[in-house]
């Protein structure tokens, strides 16, 4: 790593000083929408992050990361609807939950390939989608309002719009360093030595089935965090939450952002998620924008903005 | 010499109507060069899949360094010392030579649920790794990206995987196939210099490196052994030249 200033060094140390400062700006002039938004936009990052963890560096399409987004709100949601508000249980039950789903997901979908993959990983979440609509005494299709956001100790308030943004752009921040520890250990490049030849790996000795189970439950699970967070921004759970737009949302800004390169997701999450607001702005229908936009990043930016930022200082290989 | 390294015996193997392997026996002394040559279809890859423990053998014993490794599967081999190259190029092609290697030596250095040392800076990892890239002579191709490098390097980035895990015998098939003149030079050259200290099964179409490199030559056709023993006497015995050499004019 150099110290020089590069494209994508800089575009992310403003990004990141933009996401740190943001709250000031906002709270000089009471501007609660930017914040709202971008509270949003910082969780739905979390969720990419782990997203591309699986996608990115495992090579592994799940279409389903949406459910580890409603698993982990819903353990909020239920909890608190039971009265249960202390943040110190419903958080370890929404990564418990999550991790427990990808656990079972994985260990079925990941002895299959390619198509089969997808569909199995799509399916399980679209179950999951139905069984929380059918809750009829969490509000079904319905969904169910939060009354008290996850209660931790004093000085700690979630209440409180600015600590919630923080406490939501930390974790993302602590995320993105542990998944940046992650992709670069052993474990780390045995799942992206499977994700290039995986019968290469298991010749030479890697019982890969264990090590992509292992990513595909970190990624659920950190998934699942975002969940309790979306929960507690939104004060409000439903099966929206996990339906399959919503997974498909979350890979549109993994490859946007940049499949493979940690801070991707986050560039990704941003644009998607800033462009959609923008343009739905101007006109009802700024999907036909956006779904143009999307096209030609796919085609002409290989390794999407984050590729597009390290242009011309890494050699394409032939 | 004592027992030698690799020992086979009346090994078998069938598939459906085809015999593979039809009471092989070989015996491999430590530091030898052997080379299995044959026809297309006389079982040459059958062979080394048996001996990497791809495949298991229908009957037979094959005893590795005094052990008899007949029913262990590929990884608990690898660990012994046999390490294998494949005929056909399959490399992390995404990956940087270095990591290639890397990843090969992190094979054979226990599990690797270690979430959170950059391995990448791990000298346990690395240092077998460049060494082994020095010795097949890609040093200076470390940083790249193992899809940039030519048909040739790939073959010596496949050799180097193999030596990465330190192994006591190398199974090497056809580390020759599609190599330019110049190209398979520089690998019979690389041959020659790992030979003596490792020992080495070479299977191999190009007849020239063949008795060029081989202490010993076994001809394999329809996986019968036809005859075994030294270039010369291969080159002289009768049965090869109808069998093998002059029918089918590999070379």
């Amino acid at each position: 790593m150099k110290a020089e200033l590069s494209p994508r060094t800089a575009v992310a140390g403003a990004l990141f000083a933009f996401l740190v400062l943001l709250p000031v700006y906002t709270t000089a002039t009471g501007n609660l929408f930017a914040l709202t938004l971008f509270t949003r936009i910082v969780i739905l990052a979390l969720a990419a992050v782990s997203l591309n963890l699986i996608l990115g560096y495992g090579g592994m399409m799940s279409f389903g990361h949406a459910a580890y987004l409603g698993i982990g709100g819903y353990a909020v949601g239920i909890l608190a609807h039971e009265g249960i508000v202390s943040g110190f249980v419903q958080w370890p039950v929404a990564l418990a939950a999550s991790a427990l789903f990808a656990l079972v997901v994985g260990a079925l979908s990941l002895r299959t390939r390619g198509v089969y993959f997808i569909m199995i990983t799509l399916a399980f979440a679209q179950m999951a989608y139905y069984v929380v609509a059918g809750l009829a005494r969490y509000g079904g299709d319905d969904g169910l309002t939060i009354q008290k956001r996850s209660q931790f100790i004093a000085p700690l308030n979630l209440t409180d719009k600015t600590q919630f943004y923080y406490v939501c752009l930390v974790v993302l921040f602590v995320s993105i360093y542990l998944v940046s520890r992650i992709v670069n250990s052993r474990f780390g490049l045995v799942i992206q030595g499977a994700r290039s030849n995986d019968t290469r790996m298991r010749a030479i000795g890697f019982p890969t089935f264990r090590y992509k189970l292992v990513c595909f439950v970190i990624a659920g699970t950190l998934c699942g965090l975002a969940g309790a967070l979306l929960a507690n921004h939104t004060d409000f759970v439903s099966p929206a939450m996990m339906y399959w737009t919503r997974s498909g949302d979350l890979i549109i800004m993994v490859v946007l952002g940049g499949m493979g390169s940690v801070i991707g997701p986050v560039f990704g999450a941003v644009a998607l998620l800033v462009l959609e607001e923008a343009l739905s702005g101007i006109t009802e229908y700024w999907q036909i924008i956006l779904g143009p936009l999307l096209l030609l990043v796919v085609l002409f930016a290989h390794g999407g903005i984050d590729g597009l930022l390290q242009l011309g200082r890494q050699k394409v290989p032939a | 010499m004592s027992e030698p390294l690799l020992q086979v015996e009346r090994l078998a193997k069938r598939f459906g109507g085809i015999v593979a392997a039809d009471d092989i026996a070989l015996g491999i002394d430590k530091g030898e060069l052997h080379a299995v040559i044959g026809p297309n279809g006389a079982g040459k890859t059958t062979l080394i899949a048996q001996l990497s423990g791809q495949l298991r053998a229908d009957s037979g014993r094959i005893r590795f360094a005094g052990q008899d490794i007949t029913a262990l599967p590929m990884h608990k081999r690898g660990q012994l010392g046999l390490a294998r190259s494949f005929q056909i190029t399959s490399l992390f092609l995404d990956l940087s030579v270095l990591d290639n290697v890397a990843l090969a030596v992190q094979a054979h250095a226990g599990h690797s649920f270690h979430f959170w040392r950059d391995a990448r800076s791990e000298k346990d990892l690395r240092e077998p790794a460049r060494a082994a890239l020095e010795r097949v002579g890609l040093g200076n191709r470390a940083d790249r990206t193992a899809s940039s490098l030519s048909h040739g390097e790939h073959r010596l980035l496949e050799l180097a995987m193999a030596l990465a895990a330190s192994p006591r015998m190398l199974l090497l098939d056809e580390p020759m196939a599609g190599l330019g003149p110049e190209e398979s030079a520089r690998m019979v050259a690389m041959l020659r210099a790992l030979k003596r200290e490792l020992t080495i099964l070479l299977v191999e179409h190009d007849m020239e490196a063949v008795f060029a490199l081989a202490d010993r030559i076994t001809v394999l056709v329809y996986g019968r052994v036809v005859a075994s023993g030294q270039p010369d006497d291969i080159r002289a015995n009768e049965d090869v030249r109808q069998a093998y050499l002059g029918e089918e004019g590999h070379g």
